[in-house]
């Protein structure tokens, strides 16, 4: 068994009072799209940052490639980080620059290749995503997907070895999802890469995990080939999957008796 | 915007920041004047120096000549020493020049002038003023004119503190010790009747 | 009863936490200041949008505020017969004390608040965080350039409002009042100093500067990343600086003119 290039160990951490996670395991194997799904407001989106090393764990271990992300000092930190690649929700581009200096960014950044070696990186990037043509933009001027879709050539600027993806599918028309469903995909599997999807797009994210993590309420509710999932006997796995409006987790919010609450007649 | 356009006004900006800082300098402030640091040093002794301050002016018939450049007290001689710094294109003072602390208009600023003696041996850098006459204290003004209405007779002047005597006669030479200015001040009063 | 003692300590602890945040921040920025010499083209790009772009203001309120002071000086002057030291008047003030804390106040209203906006949206839209993950240290390539300008380019426009305000002043009194012109200069050349009046603005609008930029950057980078946050952090920013401003203009003059 191939060593995982993510392991997280009995991952505890809090946001001031709120528990966050309350004892995570996971792992992703190397070369494989892992998916991370879950109820909005479990934390997903908390738990790529801890991956990244922007939020600091209660306890419990983090390793990327066998370093213990929590103990990494800021230059080592910096290191990881070039090895990483991050699609943010938003897609987080640089607003001030057009797409192709936006790509470019990290290249230039971190690397002292010649321009005409970083023009050539970033139109290969952009054909990757099908958007060669839109590198004068500006990102105002990108609907949402487009948007996206620059980000992650952006996020595999630098070849990295894993690339994270918050939420990509969130908001999205029927045929951007299906562009950006291909592109997570195919560009795993053409560049060896190890992913990380988060979402709760729970048709669109099965498709393409190798493996996934349910999350819910801090803790893994349940993990498996999404196959297995779908077909498991587990009660919450089903109605979450399924998107059942009732199950274990209830329709009605806790409250007292329907018909008590009726007569007696005061406020809430 | 291009790079090229935000250099350039970045460079306009940046010379008219220095153009007014120069303007500053040259037409607003007193920078042509303190020029060069080379001039001769020249100290003189005061009973009182009144309210001169460091940097104040040094002046001959009226041109700034130079200006103060540092003031101390003198524990052996009780009085308060002026070292004065001369330009060096005003060379040739006599030695007996003397130094007195004035006052430029009723509550101006004060200031040294000199005035030139009949000496043929000049100042040089060290030199000592001898004849110095300190600044006017209100205090002392006031109660002159008070004992002048009350007692009417010259010899009540004893009872007059010693800097006064001073302005009423010519410039003094310095003494060791105030008792000996006062006795020598009442010897030429009654000289003078 | 207990409430309030329990609101007014989270609000101490709250005050302490935030001023203990922006020391830190400062460190970080001042530390990442000495890089900026190898990336001279960052700061000349901030130098154009801090600076050059808030010169309009000061050239308008310089030249306004001088003829004011040239017209109100000469009003009250006149009648001690001491009109001859118009030139005095409006050099000193505006040399010590106008120069310095006026160009400061403004450059917080127009830049300081653009600076805090900025930063505080690139906040907002997880522009910071995505240089973050790019392992791109956002102090070193967004704050430092921008702070550096602050502080390069206070000076400039202090010394700027000045000589405006100077010739504005020259303008009303001798132009348009009949101030002898030879006495305005003559007087004003001999009583303004160049260390101790001259320097001393000078050296009040770096340290302006230094605040200024150090403000409007801290607030920016530590908003609340919503759009009301960012309005927060921008008149946070303003009110900040200028009471800031204000208050070490005081501990200032009285270091530097008192005695």
């Amino acid at each position: 068994m191939p060593q995982p290039v993510v392991q997280i160990r009995d991952l505890r951490f809090a946001r001031g009072e709120r528990v966050i996670f309350d004892g995570i395991d996971l792992d992703t194997l190397p070369g494989t799209v892992t998916a991370i799904m879950g109820p909005s407001g479990t934390g997903k989106t908390t738990l790529l940052k801890l991956i990244g090393g922007q939020l600091q764990p209660q306890s419990g271990s983090i390793r990327v490639q066998g370093e213990e992300v929590p103990k990494l000092g800021r230059p080592a930190l910096y290191r990881l980080r070039k090895r990483m690649g991050m699609l943010f929700q938003s897609g987080a581009l640089l607003t001030d620059i057009d797409v192709f200096d936006n790509i470019a960014y990290p290249i230039r950044e971190h690397t002292r290749l010649p321009e005409a070696l970083v023009r050539h990186l970033v139109l290969m990037k952009l054909e990757a995503v099908g958007l060669r043509g839109a590198a004068g933009l500006m990102p105002a001027e990108l609907s949402g997907g487009m948007a996206r879709r620059v980000a992650l050539a952006r996020a595999i600027a630098l070849d990295p070895l894993m690339v994270m993806y918050d939420e990509p599918f969130t908001g999205q028309d029927p045929i951007s999802m299906g562009i950006l469903v291909k592109l997570i995909r195919e560009l795993n599997n053409a560049l060896g890469l190890t992913s990380i999807v988060v979402s709760h797009d729970v048709r669109e994210t099965s498709a393409i995990a190798d493996y996934a993590y349910l999350l819910s309420d801090g803790r893994v509710m349940d993990h498996g080939k999404p196959d297995d999932l779908w077909k498991s006997g587990s009660e919450w796995t089903h109605q979450f999957l399924h998107g059942e409006p009732d199950g274990p987790v209830a329709f009605h919010y806790p409250a007292p008796g329907f018909r008590d609450d009726l007569m007696s007649g005061g406020r809430v | 915007m291009n790079t090229r356009t935000v250099e350039i006004t970045v460079g306009l900006f940046v010379a008219l920041g220095m153009a007014a800082l120069f303007m500053l300098a040259m037409q607003v402030s007193n920078l042509s004047t303190l020029g060069s640091n080379d001039g001769y040093e020249i100290t003189a002794s005061f009973q009182n120096i009144g309210g001169l301050k460091v940097r104040a002016p040094v002046t001959v018939s009226g041109v700034r000549v130079g200006r103060v450049d540092a003031i101390s007290y003198d524990f052996k001689t009780f009085e308060a020493v002026v070292t004065m710094k001369i330009g060096s294109e005003y060379q040739g003072f006599p030695e007996d020049t003397s130094a007195s602390i004035f006052t430029a208009g009723l509550l101006g600023e004060q200031y040294v002038a000199l005035e030139p003696g009949g000496s043929m041996t000049n100042l040089v850098n060290g030199s000592r003023i001898q004849l110095t006459q300190s600044a006017l204290v209100m205090e002392q003004i006031i109660g002159q004119f008070l004992y002048s209405a009350a007692g009417k007779k010259p010899e009540e002047s004893q009872n007059k503190p010693a800097g006064l005597q001073e302005t009423t006669q010519a410039p003094q030479q310095t003494t060791e010790a105030p008792q000996q200015t006062t006795e020598e001040s009442q010897k030429t009063t009654e000289e003078s009747q | 009863m207990l409430d309030a003692f329990q609101g007014l300590g989270r609000l101490a602890l709250h005050f302490f936490q935030r001023l203990g945040r922006g020391h830190l921040f400062l460190l970080q920025t001042l530390a990442s200041v000495p890089g900026m010499l190898l990336r001279p083209g960052l700061v000349v790009r901030q130098m154009y949008s801090v600076g050059v772009l808030t010169l309009v203001i000061i050239l308008v309120s310089g030249l306004f505020v001088g003829m004011v002071m040239g017209l109100q000086g000469y009003n009250t002057l006149v009648d001690f017969g001491a009109e001859e030291s118009l030139g005095v008047l409006v050099a000193l003030s505006l040399v010590r004390e106008l120069g310095p804390v006026v160009a400061a106040l403004l450059f917080a209203g127009r830049a300081g608040s653009a600076l805090a906006a900025e930063i505080g949206l690139m906040k907002a839209t997880e522009q910071l965080s995505g240089m973050e993950m790019m392992a791109v240290d956002p102090v070193q390539r967004v704050i430092a350039p921008r702070f550096l300008a602050a502080f390069l380019c206070m000076p400039l426009l202090a010394a700027t409002f000045s000589a405006v305000g100077i010739y504005g002043g020259h303008f009303v009194g001798v132009g348009l009042l009949g101030v002898d012109d030879g006495a305005f200069w003559a007087q004003m050349q001999a009583k303004v100093d160049w260390y101790d009046d001259v320097m001393n603005g000078v050296i009040k609008s770096i340290v302006f500067g230094f605040i200024a930029g150090w403000i409007a950057l801290f607030e920016g980078y530590d908003a609340v990343p919503t759009a009301e946050g960012v309005s927060g952090a921008t008149t946070r920013t303003v009110v900040h600086t200028a009471l800031a401003v204000l208050g070490l203009d005081f501990v200032l003059t009285a270091l530097m003119f008192g005695d």
